[in-house]
C-alpha cells in the first residue's frame, strides 16, 4: 500500500486546461462565436489526450457566463467519450459556479473558493457545495491576500482546513488545496524561491492536514518563457516530477502536451532544475541564454505551426506499419486508403507470397479484432458493416490478382477453404431482407462463404443449392407470419430429403419459443434460432466445429425442451372462452349517439409519385435503429451512453442518404385511399356498393379475442367498431395502400454492386421508414377527408405517437392476422393498378416497402392483438370464408392454441 | 493508526445541520436497531397490486374527483384520497407477508408527475394521506404481534422528467426541467411525507442522477427548515446489462454522486431483477460506507409485459445475496407481491447483515465514470 500523501506519479491526476477561456484563445474564440461543435471538440481532445478531469471556465467580459457555463456543460453531457470524467468548474464568479452545479450528474470540483472574503462567506460556500456534492479547490488566499512562501501558504490552509472540517462539516477528503504555483525565472530576486515554496507547501500539507489533496495550475511557473515551448515543456515536466515526489495529486495542465522527464534532454533539464529548485543565484540568466538557443534550433525544426501539428496528429495512423494501417482502417471503417495499404501489402512478396495470404494475415487478423469489440459490445452494427465495407474494397482489390493466380495455378490447385457455406434466403411468399443481408455481411467478414439466394425463394430451390454446393448450414428469414409456416415446411422437407446440416431460423416475427415449439421438432438435426446479427457468428462457429457441436446442439436441444415445456404450461394455464362467450363479452356502443363521419367520397382515389419531401416529415425513426440492432428510444438513443456516438453517425449517414434518394428521385411514391359504406353483421363487416347498401361488394371478416379478461374488460374484435345493419345506421369504413418501395431494390443492388453494403441496407431500411411515414401522411389526409381530422392540431410527434381518433390496422398484423384479408382490399381498392403492389402467394407485398390496412374511424376504436384463437373460433371463421378447416389452420396458424395435429379435447 | 486517532474529531458534528454516524438524532435509532440485529426486509410491489384489483376510472375518481377535467386511471397515487382502503390493504398485506418497512404510496406524487393528471395541486394532500395510511398500518401490524417494529418510508420518484438528459435530438443543450423546478417540487413531497410523520425517505428508482442530487439537496434545505431529519435512503435502478443507469452511469460513480449526503443506505432496485443485478450489487456492497439495500423487480417482463419470477427463485437470488454478506435490506419491485415478500423474508432469516465498513477518506469523483483518488 502506498503511503497517504505521496501519491505515485502513475495515480497522478491530469486536469485538462484547454477548455479554459482565461488560457485557450482557440476555446475563447469558439466560444465568443457561439461554435459549439469546435468548443466541444477542444473538450474530445483533452480527453482523448489522457486528461482525467476537464477544467471548464467561460469566465469573460463579454459573455453571460452563468447562461455560457450552463450551456456548455449540457452540450458535453450528451457526448459520452467526454462526459464520462469528471468536471472541474472554474470562475471567479459564485453565480456562474452554481450554475455548473445544477448541471453535473457526476461529481465534480469547484475552483475555486478561499478566505479571500471572510470566514463568513467561505463557511456558507463550502456548506452549499456540500449539499450540491462537489469537491472543492481552496486557494491558499486569506482577507489580506496571496501566500506566496512556504509558510504563509500552509498557515492559510491549515485555517481553510480547520473551518472545513471543524465548523461545515467538510469531508477532508473533498478538499483540494491550491497553494498558489507564481512564475518563476522572471529576474526578480523575491520570486527565485517560489517553486520550491510550492513544493515545500506541498509536502507539510500533505503531511499535517488529513486526507486533503493538492493541486495547481502548472502553465504559470513557467509564464516568462512564453513564446518559448520546448523550454516551458521541460520547465512544466521538471516541476511536475518534483511537486508529484512532494505529494501533489493533481494539477491542470495542457493535457496534450505533457513532456516526460526522462526525456528531457541533461544540459536543457540541469538549467531548468537550476530555475526550479533555486539552486544557483545565475540560474535564470543561463536558462535565459540556452532558451534562445532551443528556440534558435526548435524554428529550423519546426514550420506551419498548430494547424500543421493537428493535421500530423489525425494521421499519426499513416506512419505505421502496412499491418497497422490496415488494422486502423479496418476498426475504424476508414476506406481512404484500404486499397493501396492493400496493395503495398501484395506486394511485400517476402511476408506475403500470394494475394490470399494478405486477407488471411492482415485483413483477417483485423477483421477478427472488428468482431471480438463488437461481441463484447465495444463496437457496434453500424461500425461493423463499414468495417465489412473496408474489407469488401481489400478484396475486390485482391481478388483480380487471385484469379489470375487460379489461372496460373491451375493445375496445383490450392484453393483456401473457407470456415463454412451457408446457404441463406428469406422463404417463399416474404419479401422482407434487411436482417438476413446484415447476417450474410456479418458471416461474410468472418470468412464464411455466403450463397444469399435472394427473397421469396421457393424450399426446392433452397435445398438444391445446399445440395450442390455441399452446404454447411441452412439460414432462412421471414418477416411476416406466413413465413413462419413455410419454415416448418423446409424443416419438414430437409428431413424427409435426408439432410443432416443445421438449420439456422431468423427474422423479425420468428422468436425462440417458435423454433423450439413448431419448427425443432420437424428436424432432428439442429434447429437454431438466431437472435440477430450479433449472435450469429458465435452459433456457427460452435456449429462448424467438430469439437463443440455436439455439446452445443445438446445446449440448444435442452433449452427448447424446457421452451417447449413452458409453452404447454401457460397454454394450459389460460384456457380460451368459447367464441359464442367471448362474443357476449364484446364492447356494445349506444349506436344512436355515436359520431360517424361520413367521407367526403366514395370509392378509391389514387395519388402517385408522391414527393418524398412531403413523407419525411412524418417519419418515426425509432423503428429505424431497431432495424441496426441499435436498442433504445428515439431520439434519446442519440445521447445513449453506450450506443449514442454509433446511433448519431447512423443517423447522419440516414439524412444524407435521404437527400440523395430525393434529390436523384429514386424512389418512387404511390398511394390509394378508398371510403365505403358498411355495416357489422356479427363479427364481418359487409362492404357496400353505395348507401343504398343493395349490393355487397366485399366482406371484410374480423377475428375475435378469447382471452378471458377481468370483469370491466371487452374480448374484442374489428367488427366491433362499426354500426351493425340492425342499428339503423350507415358506417363507412376505408382502406389503404401505399407504397414507398418502387427502386428500392434496384438502388440497393447498385450501392451493393459498389461494394458499399453498408449504403444497401441503409437504402432498405429508408424505403421502409418512408412507407411507414407514407401511412401516417395519408392516415392524416384520410381523417382530413372524413371531416373530423381538419379539427386536428397535431406536431409530427403527436402522429407519429398516434393522438388522434380512429385506427388502420393492417391484414396480418395482431388486431387482423389473417393475412388474406389483403387481397379483398387490393380488389376493392384497385390497388395494384394504383401503385405497383403485387401480393405474393403468401399475401407480402411486393415492393417490401408498402403499407396497406383498414381505416376504422369510430372515436374509441383502438389498437390490440387479437391473441390465440381457440379452434371453436377457426372453424367458425373457415365457415364464415368458405374454406377447409386446414387451410384455415394453414393461415392462422401462428395464432392457433391448439396443435392443429391434435386437436384440443374440449 | 495515525489517521485512526485523527479521524473523530474531523467530524466533530458542530454543524447543527449535521449528523455524523456517532451521534445520529433520535429519530434514527429505530432503523438503526432494525438493521443492526438482521437483513431488514422492504416490502413488494405497490402497483401491480394495485393493478391486479382491476380498478376503473369510477374507483380512481372516487365521489371527490367525479368531474375532473382528465382521465385519473392509473394515478395511483390518487388512490390514497380516494380509495385509501385499497391502499391500507396491500401495507396490510406486506406487513402480514412479513415486511418490516412499508413504502407510502407515493412513488408519483410530485408536482411535476402528477401534472400528467393535472392533480399538482393536490400533491401536499396525497402524500400527507399516503403517510397517515402507512403509519395506520404499520401501528395495526405492531398491535397484532406485540413486540414487533414496522416502519414505514416516504417513497420519493424519479419523477417523469430527465435532468440530464435532452428530450429534443436536435437540441442536445435542452432540457425539459431546471434544478431548480425540481427541488422545489422534491421539497414540497419530502415536506408532505416528513410533516406527516414517515420514519424514513426513500429517494428510490434513480435514472437520471442529476434529479437524485436535486431531490438530496431539497431534503436537506428542509431538514435544516424542519429542525429534525429523518433516515435518507437511496436506491438507484441499473436499465442496461452494460451496468449503467439511463443517465449513463455505472455504479460507482453513482455512488460518488450522491454519497456526499451520506445517505442511510444505498441501494439499487427495479429494472433489471435480482439476478442481472448481482455485479452491480457485490459491487456496491463492496465500495459503500453505510448500509446496502437490494429490491428487484420479480424478474424481467415478458413479451407480454408481465413479471414471471417465481417468489422462490426471487427468495434465493436475494438469500444468496444475504449470505454473501451483501445486503442490509431486501425487497421487492415492479411485479413482486407478498407471496414474494415471505418467500424473502424467509430467505433472508439468520443471515447475518452485512458489516458496513468504515468510510475509507477516498476522494471520490465521477463522471459517467468514477475518478477515485487517494
Amino acid at each position: 500500500m502506498t503511503t497517504p500523501g505521496k501519491p505515485s506519479a502513475s495515480q497522478f491526476i491530469v486536469i485538462g486546461e484547454r477548455t479554459n477561456i482565461t488560457g485557450s484563445p482557440r476555446f475563447a474564440k469558439a466560444v465568443k462565436a457561439g461554435d459549439w461543435t469546435a468548443a466541444i471538440a477542444i473538450a474530445r481532445q483533452q480527453v482523448e489526450s489522457g486528461a482525467n478531469l476537464i477544467d471548464v471556465n467561460v469566465d469573460e467580459a463579454l459573455i453571460d457566463g452563468e447562461a455560457t457555463m450552463v450551456k456548455f456543460l449540457n452540450l458535453m453531457a450528451s457526448e459520452p467519450s467526454i462526459a464520462r470524467v469528471p468536471v472541474m468548474l472554474d470562475s471567479s464568479k459564485w453565480s456562474v459556479l452554481e450554475a455548473g452545479l445544477k448541471c453535473l450528474q457526476g461529481k465534480g470540483i469547484v475552483n475555486s473558493i478561499s478566505l479571500k472574503d471572510g470566514e463568513g462567506e467561505f463557511l456558507r460556500r463550502a456548506r452549499l457545495l456540500r449539499r450540491y456534492g462537489a469537491a472543492a479547490v481552496v486557494m491558499a488566499f486569506d482577507e489580506k491576500g496571496q501566500a506566496a512562501d512556504r509558510d504563509s501558504k500552509v498557515a492559510i490552509c491549515t485555517r481553510a482546513y480547520r473551518l472545513l472540517v471543524d465548523r461545515a462539516a467538510f469531508p477532508p477528503e473533498d478538499i483540494v488545496f491550491d497553494p498558489n504555483i507564481l512564475t518563476v525565472g522572471t529576474g526578480i530576486e523575491e520570486h527565485s524561491n517560489y517553486a520550491v515554496d510550492f513544493i515545500e507547501a506541498t509536502r507539510l500539507i500533505k503531511e499535517q492536514l488529513p486526507h486533503a489533496k493538492v493541486s495547481g495550475g502548472v502553465s504559470n511557473v513557467s509564464f516568462s518563457f512564453r513564446g518559448n515551448n520546448p523550454v516551458r515543456e521541460a520547465m512544466h515536466a521538471a516541476f511536475l516530477y518534483h511537486a508529484i515526489r512532494a505529494g501533489l495529486d493533481m494539477a491542470i495542465v495542457n493535457a496534450g502536451m505533457l513532456g516526460v522527464y526522462e526525456e528531457i534532454p541533461g544540459d536543457l533539464l540541469e538549467r531548468v532544475e537550476d530555475v526550479l529548485l533555486n539552486r544557483r543565484a545565475d540560474a535564470t540568466e543561463r536558462l535565459v541564454a540556452f532558451a534562445e538557443q532551443v528556440r534558435a534550433r526548435e524554428a529550423g525544426a519546426k514550420e506551419g505551426g498548430g494547424a500543421a501539428a493537428a493535421r500530423a496528429e489525425a494521421d499519426a495512423w499513416r506512419s505505421g506499419s502496412v499491418e497497422e494501417r490496415l488494422a486502423h482502417a479496418m476498426v475504424r471503417g476508414i476506406d481512404t486508403h484500404v486499397e493501396a495499404d492493400t496493395e503495398e501489402a501484395r506486394q511485400d512478396a517476402a511476408r506475403y507470397p500470394r494475394p490470399l495470404n494478405v486477407i488471411e494475415g492482415p485483413l483477417m487478423a483485423a477483421m477478427r479484432v472488428v468482431g471480438d469489440l463488437f461481441g463484447a459490445g465495444k463496437m457496434f452494427l453500424p461500425q461493423v458493416v463499414k468495417s465489412a465495407r473496408v474489407m469488401k474494397k481489400a478484396v475486390a482489390h485482391l481478388t483480380p490478382f487471385m484469379e489470375e493466380e487460379k489461372r496460373l495455378r491451375a493445375a496445383a490447385g490450392t484453393a483456401s477453404r473457407p470456415n463454412g457455406r451457408i446457404v441463406m434466403a428469406t422463404v417463399k411468399g416474404d419479401v422482407h431482407d434487411i436482417g438476413k443481408n446484415i447476417v450474410g455481411v456479418v458471416l461474410a467478414c468472418n470468412n464464411y462463404e455466403v450463397t444469399d439466394l435472394g427473397v421469396m425463394v421457393p424450399c426446392e430451390k433452397i435445398l438444391a443449392k445446399a445440395r450442390e454446393i455441399g452446404a454447411d448450414a441452412i439460414g432462412l428469414s421471414g418477416l411476416i407470419t406466413p413465413s413462419l409456416d413455410e419454415m416448418v415446411h423446409v424443416a419438414r422437407e430437409m428431413r424427409r430429403e435426408g439432410f443432416t446440416i443445421p438449420l439456422l431460423i431468423g427474422g423479425a416475427t420468428t422468436s425462440a419459443a417458435h423454433t423450439a415449439v413448431r419448427i425443432a421438432p420437424e428436424y432432428p438435426h439442429g434447429v437454431i434460432h438466431v437472435l440477430d446479427a450479433s449472435r450469429v457468428v458465435n452459433v456457427v462457429s460452435s456449429l462448424f466445429s467438430e469439437g463443440e457441436k455436439p455439446g452445443f446442439l445438446a445446449d440448444v436441444r435442452a433449452r427448447q425442451e424446457r421452451q417447449r415445456e413452458d409453452f404447454a404450461k401457460r397454454r394450459s394455464s389460460r384456457p380460451l372462452l368459447p367464441i359464442a362467450e367471448a362474443r357476449a363479452r364484446r364492447r356494445v356502443f349506444d349506436w344512436a349517439a355515436v359520431d360517424i363521419p361520413r367521407p367526403a367520397f366514395f370509392g378509391a382515389r389514387s395519388f402517385s409519385a408522391v414527393p418524398l419531401e412531403a413523407i419525411a416529415p412524418y417519419i418515426d425513426w425509432g423503428p429505424f435503429f431497431s432495424a441496426w440492432e441499435l436498442h433504445g428510444r428515439y431520439p434519446d438513443i442519440l445521447s445513449d451512453p453506450v450506443v449514442g456516438v454509433e446511433a448519431t453517425k447512423l443517423f447522419a449517414d440516414a439524412q444524407a442518404l435521404l437527400a440523395r434518394i430525393g434529390a436523384e428521385k429514386r424512389y418512387t411514391a404511390n398511394a390509394v385511399v378508398g371510403f365505403w359504406p358498411c355495416n357489422s353483421a356479427g363479427d364481418d363487416i359487409e362492404i357496400y356498393a353505395d348507401e343504398s347498401r343493395t349490393r355487397v361488394l366485399a366482406v371484410c371478416h374480423t377475428l375475435r379475442q378469447q382471452l378471458e379478461k377481468p370483469a370491466g374488460q371487452f374480448d374484442d374484435a374489428l367488427a366491433d367498431y362499426v354500426a351493425p345493419r340492425d342499428s339503423g345506421r350507415i358506417d363507412y369504413i376505408g382502406g389503404f395502400a401505399v407504397t414507398a418501395g418502387i427502386g428500392v431494390d434496384a438502388f440497393a443492388a447498385e450501392l451493393r454492386a459498389a461494394k458499399d453494403d453498408y449504403s444497401a441496407i441503409m437504402a432498405q431500411a429508408l424505403g421502409d421508414r418512408l412507407a411507414e411515414a407514407m401511412a401516417e401522411m395519408f392516415h392524416k389526409r384520410a381523417r382530413d377527408f372524413c371531416g373530423f381530422g381538419l379539427a386536428e392540431n397535431l406536431t409530427p410527434e403527436d402522429l407519429i405517437r398516434e393522438r388522434y381518433r380512429g385506427v388502420r390496422p393492417a391484414p396480418g398484423y395482431p388486431a387482423c392476422p389473417d393475412h388474406t384479408a389483403k387481397p379483398i382490399l387490393f380488389e376493392l381498392l384497385g390497388a395494384t393498378a394504383a401503385t405497383g403492389i403485387t401480393l405474393t402467394e403468401s399475401c407480402a407485398m411486393h415492393p417490401a416497402s408498402s403499407v396497406s390496412g383498414w381505416y376504422f374511424n369510430h372515436p374509441e376504436a383502438k389498437y390490440f392483438g387479437v391473441g390465440k384463437l381457440g379452434s371453436d373460433q377457426v372453424a367458425d371463421y373457415a365457415g364464415r370464408k368458405g374454406w377447409d378447416m386446414t387451410v384455415a389452420e394453414k393461415w392462422l396458424g401462428p395464432w392457433l392454441d391448439y396443435d392443429p395435429a391434435r386437436p384440443a379435447e374440449t | 493508526m495515525f489517521l485512526a486517532k485523527r479521524l473523530p474529531l474531523c467530524f466533530a458534528p458542530r454543524d447543527p445541520s449535521m449528523s455524523a454516524a456517532t451521534n445520529e438524532p433520535e429519530s434514527f435509532a429505530p432503523f438503526r436497531s432494525l438493521l443492526a440485529s438482521r437483513v431488514a426486509v422492504l416490502d413488494g410491489a405497490m402497483g401491480t397490486m394495485i393493478q391486479a384489483r382491476g380498478l376503473e376510472e369510477a374507483d380512481f375518481r372516487g365521489s371527490r374527483f367525479g368531474d375532473h377535467p382528465c382521465d385519473l386511471k392509473g394515478d395511483n397515487d390518487l388512490l390514497c384520497l380516494t380509495r385509501p382502503d385499497v391502499v391500507g390493504e396491500i401495507h396490510a398485506a406486506y406487513l402480514a407477508a412479513g415486511a418490516d418497512i412499508v413504502e407510502t404510496n407515493t412513488f408519483n406524487s410530485t408536482s411535476i408527475s402528477q401534472a400528467d393528471y393535472r392533480a399538482s395541486g393536490l400533491v401536499a394532500e396525497i402524500n400527507t394521506a399516503a403517510a397517515a395510511i402507512a403509519l395506520r398500518a404499520a401501528r395495526a401490524a405492531e398491535a397484532a404481534s406485540p413486540g414487533r417494529r414496522c416502519l414505514v418510508a416516504g417513497a420519493i420518484g424519479p419523477t417523469s422528467r430527465t435532468l440530464s438528459l435532452s428530450p429534443d435530438v436536435n437540441r442536445p443543450d435542452f432540457r425539459a426541467v431546471t434544478w431548480d423546478e425540481l427541488v422545489a417540487a422534491y421539497g414540497e413531497q419530502a415536506r408532505a411525507l416528513v410533516e406527516g410523520g414517515v420514519d424514513a425517505l426513500l429517494v428510490e428508482t434513480i435514472f437520471d442522477t442529476l434529479n437524485a442530487k436535486a431531490a438530496l439537496f431539497a431534503i436537506e434545505d428542509l431538514f435544516d427548515a424542519l429542525g429534525r431529519r429523518v433516515p435518507v435512503m437511496v436506491s438507484v435502478t441499473i436499465t442496461d446489462a452494460s451496468g449503467r443507469t439511463l443517465s449513463g452511469q455505472t455504479i460507482e460513480a453513482f455512488y460518488a454522486s450522491i454519497a456526499h449526503t451520506r445517505p442511510f443506505s444505498v441501494g439499487i432496485n427495479c429494472a433489471l431483477g435480482g439476478r442481472a443485478m448481482r455485479p452491480y450489487v457485490e459491487e456496491l456492497a463492496k465500495i459503500a460506507a453505510c448500509p446496502v439495500t437490494c429490491f428487484p423487480n420479480a424478474g424481467l417482463p415478458n413479451a407480454f409485459g408481465e413479471y414471471e419470477e417465481s417468489p422462490a427463485a426471487m427468495a434465493s437470488v436475494l438469500g444468496e445475496y444475504a449470505a454473501n454478506g451483501w445486503v442490509n435490506m431486501v425487497g421487492g419491485c415492479c411485479g413482486s407481491t407478498p407471496a414474494h415478500i415471505a418467500a424473502i423474508a424467509a430467505a433472508v432469516r439468520g443471515k447475518a447483515p452485512r458489516a458496513v465498513p468504515a468510510e475509507a477518506h477516498r476522494l471520490r469523483l465521477s463522471g459517467l465514470e468514477p475518478l477515485i483518488i487517494g
